[in-house]
């Protein structure tokens, strides 16, 4: 029962009925035009703790300071573009609401780890996109082309569809301790696109997928933190993927 | 936003320095982190090696659990506690091959299995290649080191050696 606070310092005293709370977001800048180390900066924003930490950012940006760079395209959880870690931990800034992570301290806003920052929040997918394709994540059949569409039993299809929610976003790679330390890892996001197609009773390189998975970067660096099940905003079990995909090949090993 | 909505409040602090060594034309280098994936990596090994290794830790744990708690038990707690435990106590055990076959076991099973656990540690934490390959060796001699004296000990133990 913590109900935002109105009358802050500052604000206006004529607007006791106002949603507006002042909230403070401490966001980790790096600008390689300025200088080589990255630092934090602290922003004071009007909001309502209804609106989401994606408003926050666009207040910063389009009202306070225009060099803040991050991404976003769709504002709506879809695209996967705006995985941030917020207060410490991953997440979409477009499905984060003010109000759920505690506006009354300072808010951290700092690129995903793992990967190369670019500038500010925005990172360089290159090595996760670079995974996502090594593990071919895309139909492949053997034989001729059908002259229909590949049928399929709604329970074949039951198998593997917690793994098609998958937007890219990255938030699980790059929560993973194992992927911090070592970026060869294939990591959470390649393996829960794996397993939509390994799992996929159309599919015919089940075996070759399940190869690559098999080599020393792949499910068996694998502790089993769940960092990437809390992290999912698509709500995944992206471990249990992972569990899954490792006893296939104990399955077919044995 | 919203038009009616307070203007937000200006920035609490300018952290980021104004003169410096970057500009445009010459910008600092990126953030980098370690051993960063690339086109070329990983390289494929085609072995079942890791999953051998990730079974082997499972199975060789649940047995460590009876082994390592069982020795535990009677070292410690069983008898007298640790007091009771002398040359005499371990004379004694060593006489009958269970107990031989007990303590080698678990010799192998428990080195093998930490020393599997620490080179996953080791490939995970040591980020440069020497750094890690040096490491492992390292883990490795101590490793064979203290199987095959802890065996050579098991096999020739001499309970009247003066
Ligand atoms: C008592 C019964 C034991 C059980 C059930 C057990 C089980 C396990 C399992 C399942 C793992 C793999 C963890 C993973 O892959 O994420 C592991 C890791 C490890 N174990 Fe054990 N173990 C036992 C005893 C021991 C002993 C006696 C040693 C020391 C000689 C040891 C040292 C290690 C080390 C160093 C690791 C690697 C740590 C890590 O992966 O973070 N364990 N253990
Ligand atoms: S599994 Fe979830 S967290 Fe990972 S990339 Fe896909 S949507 Fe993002
Ligand atoms: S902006 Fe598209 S997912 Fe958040």
């Amino acid at each position: 029962m913590s109900t935002a606070t109105l009358d802050k310092p500052g604000s206006g005293s004529q607007q006791d009925a106002s949603p507006y709370i002042t909230v403070v977001f401490r966001i980790r800048r790096f600008n390689p035009e300025v200088s080589d180390e990255a630092t934090w900066q602290d922003f004071q924003v009007e909001i309502d703790p209804k609106e989401r930490v994606l408003d926050g950012l666009h207040k910063i940006k389009w009202d306070l300071d225009g060099s803040l760079t991050f991404r976003r395209s769709c504002a709506h959880g879809i695209c996967g573009s705006d995985a941030m870690r917020i207060n410490g931990k991953n997440r979409l800034a477009c499905k984060t609401l003010i109000k759920d992570i505690n506006p009354h301290k300072p808010i951290t806003v700092e690129p995903i780890k793992g990967l190369t920052v670019l500038k500010d929040l925005v990172v360089d997918m290159d090595p996760f996109f670079q995974a996502y394709r090594d593990v071919m994540p895309f139909l492949i059949t053997k034989g001729n082309e059908p002259t229909r569409e590949r049928l399929q039993s709604a329970e074949d299809r039951e198998r593997f569809d917690d793994t098609t929610k998958c937007i890219l976003c990255a938030a699980c790679t790059s929560s993973c301790p194992v992927f911090w330390n070592d970026g060869q890892y294939f990591g959470p996001a390649a393996i829960v696109n794996a397993h939509r197609f390994i799992f996929d009773s159309r599919d015919e390189a089940g075996e070759q997928r399940l190869e690559i998975l098999n080599d020393k970067d792949g499910v068996w660096r694998c502790r089993t933190t769940f960092n990437c099940t809390d992290a999912c905003p698509r709500g995944i079990e992206v471990t249990k993927a992972i569990q899954e995909v490792k006893r296939a090949l104990i399955t077919r090993r044995f | 936003m919203s038009a009616e909505s307070p203007t937000a409040a200006g920035a609490v602090s300018d952290a980021v320095p104004q003169t410096s060594l970057y500009d445009v034309d010459n910008p600092a280098p990126v953030i980098e982190p370690p051993r960063k994936r690339t086109k070329k990596t990983p390289k494929t090994t085609r072995t079942n090696f890791e999953l051998y290794g990730w079974l082997f830790m499972r199975l060789s744990g649940i047995l460590l659990v009876v082994l390592v708690l069982g020795h535990l038990l009677i070292q410690l707690v069983l008898d007298g506690g640790v007091t009771k435990v002398g040359f005499a106590f371990v004379a004694g055990r060593w006489a009958s091959p269970f107990w031989q076959a007990w303590d080698l076991i678990m010799l192998w099973l428990a080195m093998l299995h930490g020393a599997n656990g620490l080179r996953t540690v080791i490939n995970d934490y040591a980020e440069r290649d020497t750094t890690r390959f040096w490491l492992k060796m390292l883990l490795y001699t101590a490793t064979v080191f203290t199987v095959l004296l802890g065996t050579l000990v098991i096999f020739t133990f001499d309970p009247n050696i003066r």
